[in-house]
């Protein structure tokens, strides 16, 4: 009994840094936000207690616009990510000449940092002499040159797929590990059962993927959701705010307009909006992780 | 036992044809700004402003590599900087997880699982939820326009993963020699530094590289709010601020982006296949 006791404490004086730490830089702030949201703070140097003023301020019409274009552009960045990543992983998965060389190729997007991949999106988009409209005029597609970034539906699009671009090596190789871990046997006993090869894929490994699929995608989801840098490298939020997502509204008002109160309100929506979708995922998770056992 | 496994991965050739295509389709999406932009920092600029649009450098040369030293100012500062701001915030990151990781993985505590859970719950913020209240702790610690307003707030985003993957390691090591050194009478803390450091190093190497990856790519947001000055800059925010600029001499900007990835692309042609099984259980459950 005296040991265990000893080995309680000791485990505790291992985590004691690591717990203040985070609690000072993220679980302290986390309690700031939310009592900001509820004050006037700004530059000055009194701060008011204003109630509910900041979230009355927040359901406005131009709001609720920001709301759901982050919902889409979540949904599309999320789900094309899903598909072209797990498409890949299938790929990297066969046993073919050079799949080793072809698993590293796909890591760059991830592990480069991020600002450097987006300039050189940047410099694709350019709209008089970047990569994707120059071969778009020169296959015929447009006449003119394309400014992808000046526009507000290609602008959307745009940041769209850059974020896909970004996202996509870590679903890539997240389904990889999660095709590899699939056990071989139905497979087998489907093959020699004589079901072929699209068969097998559709009726065994796709649902056995599943889980897999849904757990990268909330993984997905919270960080596209709260995906910065993109859109602030490409387009601030532009133009006319076609791409102002919530993150960026809240960049905009606290940062820019230093308006912390209003700036708090909007970081405290977008904090509810992901323990939602952290709550149903695991929801989601346990519920599967029940069935697998049945 | 291993020949149906290796019967029914056998393909028909134009399976393979299929499979090839796919994958160059993949990779071409994946690679393609890369492609480009090494080309870009080979062109002359004369060739990059010229209708209609060439993909490949005619009298392609280095000679962007060597002026973008000089013309994007404060180039070798930046990159110093990146490396300090990762490494200093690698250091802390790992005094913290190091023991924190061997407190999870091996013993036994009321609310051991809602720490660590509440440890992962921090993945679901990203910095810039928390940016105003970080802001105002970065000033009344006086600290902003410092690296300290980098690296402090920087590191804690980077301890959840780093946990998660040196727990997962830490597991993997047999417990029978920490209890053989319990039985000849060693204490816990000379355990923990005698026989589980030692064990655990290649985890902790594993786990230094991929924090490190993380911070260099990390740097944007709090650099962008909590610094302003110029000779403290991080490299993405020094090139941010010169891509940001009306006339962008995008060959040289170019040639600056490669020789900052460079250490992210040697890393990973050398240390692929533990990046992927490292930066992968990351994420797997």
């Amino acid at each position: 009994m005296q040991a265990r006791r000893s080995a309680i404490i000791f485990a505790w004086l291992l985590l004691a840094p690591a717990v203040f730490y985070v609690a000072t830089i993220v679980a302290y702030p986390l309690v700031d936000t939310v009592i900001l949201s509820f004050t006037d703070a700004s530059l000055k140097r009194v701060t008011n207690w204003v109630g509910w003023v900041n979230y009355d301020k927040i359901f406005n019409a131009t709001f609720a616009e920001v709301i759901l274009r982050t919902f889409v552009w979540t949904f599309f960045s999320v789900t094309i990510k899903m598909v072209i990543g797990t498409f890949g992983a299938t790929m990297l998965n066969t046993a073919v000449p050079g799949r080793a060389i072809f698993r590293v190729l796909t890591m760059p997007p991830w592990i480069v940092p991020m600002a450097i991949g987006i300039f050189m999106w940047g410099w694709m988009y350019n709209g008089q002499f970047g990569m994707i409209s120059g071969l778009l005029q020169r296959f015929g597609f447009v006449d003119g040159p394309v400014a992808f970034l000046a526009h507000g539906s290609t602008a959307f699009w745009a940041t769209i797929f850059t974020d896909v671009w970004i996202g996509v090596p870590m679903v890539t190789l997240y389904m990889l590990a999660a095709i590899q871990a699939i056990p071989q046997d139905l497979d087998e006993a489907a093959w020699t059962d004589g079901a072929g090869r699209f068969y097998r894929f559709r009726r065994i490994t796709l649902p056995l993927l599943l889980p897999a699929m849904i757990t990268m995608s909330m993984i997905s989801l919270i960080s596209t959701f709260n995906s910065f840098d993109i859109i602030w490298i490409l387009t601030q939020g532009g133009p006319t705010g076609e791409t102002t997502t919530m993150i960026i509204d809240t960049y905009r008002t606290a940062i820019g307009s230093k308006k912390y109160g209003e700036g708090a309100a909007r970081a405290v929506l977008i904090c509810i909006f992901l323990s939602i979708f952290c709550i149903a995922y695991f929801r989601v998770t346990s519920r599967l992780a029940v069935g697998e056992k049945r | 036992m291993r020949q149906p496994s290796s019967m029914i991965n056998r393909y028909r050739w134009y399976e393979i044809a299929g499979i090839y295509t796919g994958i160059a389709i993949f990779l071409t999406f994946v690679l393609a700004p890369f492609v480009e932009g090494f080309l870009v920092s080979l062109k002359p600029l004369s060739q990059l402003f010229s209708s209609p649009y060439r993909f490949w450098p005619e009298n392609g040369s280095f000679e962007a590599y060597r002026t973008m030293w000089v013309s994007v100012p404060g180039f070798a500062r930046y990159i110093f900087n990146s490396f300090f701001i990762s490494g200093v915030a690698t250091l802390v990151v790992l005094l913290l997880v190091v023991p924190a990781a061997y407190a999870f993985a091996r013993f036994d505590f009321r609310g051991r699982g809602p720490l660590l859970g509440a440890f992962l719950a921090v993945n679901m913020f990203s910095g810039a939820v928390l940016l105003i209240p970080l802001f105002r702790l970065m000033r009344s610690f006086g600290v902003l326009n410092t690296y300290l307003a980098m690296i402090v707030p920087g590191a804690a985003f980077l301890i959840p993963t780093a946990i998660w993957l040196l727990r997962t390691y830490m597991m993997r090591i047999p417990r029978e020699l920490e209890e053989a050194a319990y039985v000849d009478g060693a204490g816990y803390f000379y355990t923990f530094r005698r026989v589980v450091l030692p064990l655990a190093a290649p985890g902790i190497a594993v786990v230094a590289i991929t924090t490190f990856i993380g911070a260099y790519a990390q740097q944007f947001i709090f650099a962008l709010t909590f610094n302003s000055k110029t000779e403290y800059m991080p490299l993405p925010i020094g090139l941010f601020a010169y891509f940001g600029r009306q006339e962008v001499v995008w060959n040289e900007l170019m040639a600056a982006s490669f020789v900052g990835i460079a250490p992210a692309l040697i890393v990973i042609f050398f240390l692929q296949r533990y990046l992927v099984s490292g930066l992968t259980a990351g994420a797997v459950k």
